[in-house]
């Protein structure tokens, strides 16, 4: 005889679950996380050694670096003297829970700001907490002003967004008032934008700073 | 890719549930897939068709139910669907909001005998 029962259950929930514990490790240490998402070649790790520059001789920052071709920004990080752990992503799309556990656990932590660089993607990423406390997404002008409206699960679930690559604006067509629109529309937190060059440098300092204040409470 | 995981996840729980009930077999499952839930069906099909082989669940035959990704009104509150390029309102202007069911992805209820 066939019995229909009713389960109702979130597949996630597994993710969701270590995702909490992470979150309870990380406050523990004194910790405030960063999970910085957007499309491969955004600017992740310019905007990630750009505020590093900024903030290290105030605060202990470290990373978990994500992106998935070798190790090449991993040893851009640990050239600038900051510890950094270097997940082995393979063929990936998304960093998860479970992964930044055993990464967190072979990073020493400090008392300070700790970045995630998760793999370039606007897609998966957003479905998968890894404990962080801010989700930052950064949007880069050449990509296009539509990325808020194609991307919509990832834009709102952004806390922070970044605007990369601003110095390139004059050359190319991107409708700042169409990217901000859409995502005043889609976030409903209000995620404050900042917009940034990792070239010129400008806008860092803003971004830096937003970030410490935020981290100190 | 991710499907991997997320399918043996399920397949954990389906299975938890079917002993609970002390069932001998699970013969479907259905799963509710939301748009936005960066999840495809055909993915999770060929990892459960593997995963599943000499367990309780292997033969099972998976139903998937789609949550599009729609857009309610923040102004007026009516739904409609999104487009690509524009959060606008069809009917009165106002900006949308994403309703969040589409980011769902969950099983809904399994049959055993």
């Amino acid at each position: 005889m066939s019995v229909t029962i009713k389960m109702m259950q979130k597949i996630m929930r597994n993710n969701n679950e270590v995702a909490a514990e992470n979150r309870a490790y990380f406050h523990a240490h004194g910790l405030k996380t960063i999970n910085v998402m957007a499309s491969p070649g955004a600017g992740k790790t310019s905007v990630i050694l750009g505020l590093i520059e900024l903030m290290r001789e105030k605060l202990n920052v470290a990373v978990i670096e994500g992106d998935t071709a070798g190790s090449i920004d991993a040893e851009k990080v640990n050239a600038a003297g900051i510890p950094v752990v270097q997940i082995n992503s393979g063929g990936r799309c998304h960093l998860d829970a479970q992964i930044i556990r055993e990464a967190a656990e072979d990073l020493q932590a400090q008392t300070g700001l700790l970045f995630i660089e998760n793999i370039g993607n606007l897609i998966c990423p957003s479905t998968f907490d890894l404990g962080e406390d801010v989700k930052m997404v950064i949007a880069s002008v050449p990509e296009g002003h539509d990325k808020p409206y194609k991307y919509l699960a990832m834009f709102e679930a952004a806390d922070i967004i970044v605007l990369n690559k601003i110095d390139l604006k004059p050359y190319i067509d991107f409708d700042e008032e169409a990217f901000r629109t859409g995502i005043a529309a889609i976030n409903t937190k209000k995620a404050p934008l900042f917009t940034v060059s990792c070239t010129t440098k400008s806008g860092l300092a803003e971004l830096a700073e937003y970030l410490m204040t935020q981290n100190q409470r | 890719m991710h499907e991997l995981s997320v399918t043996q996840n399920m397949l954990e729980l389906v299975l938890t549930e079917a002993d609970k009930a002390g069932a001998a077999r699970i013969t479907s499952i259905k799963l509710v897939i939301g748009e936005l839930s960066s999840v495809i069906d055909e993915s999770i099909q060929l990892y459960f068709d593997m995963l599943s082989e000499g367990t309780k669940a292997a033969g099972a035959h998976l139903h998937f139910r789609y949550i599009p990704a729609s857009l309610s009104c923040s102004t007026c509150g009516k739904d409609f669907p999104k487009s690509g390029s524009d959060f606008t309102c069809p009917e009165c202007g106002g900006w949308a909001r994403l309703t969040g069911d589409a980011k769902d992805f969950y099983i809904d209820s399994i049959e055993v005998e």
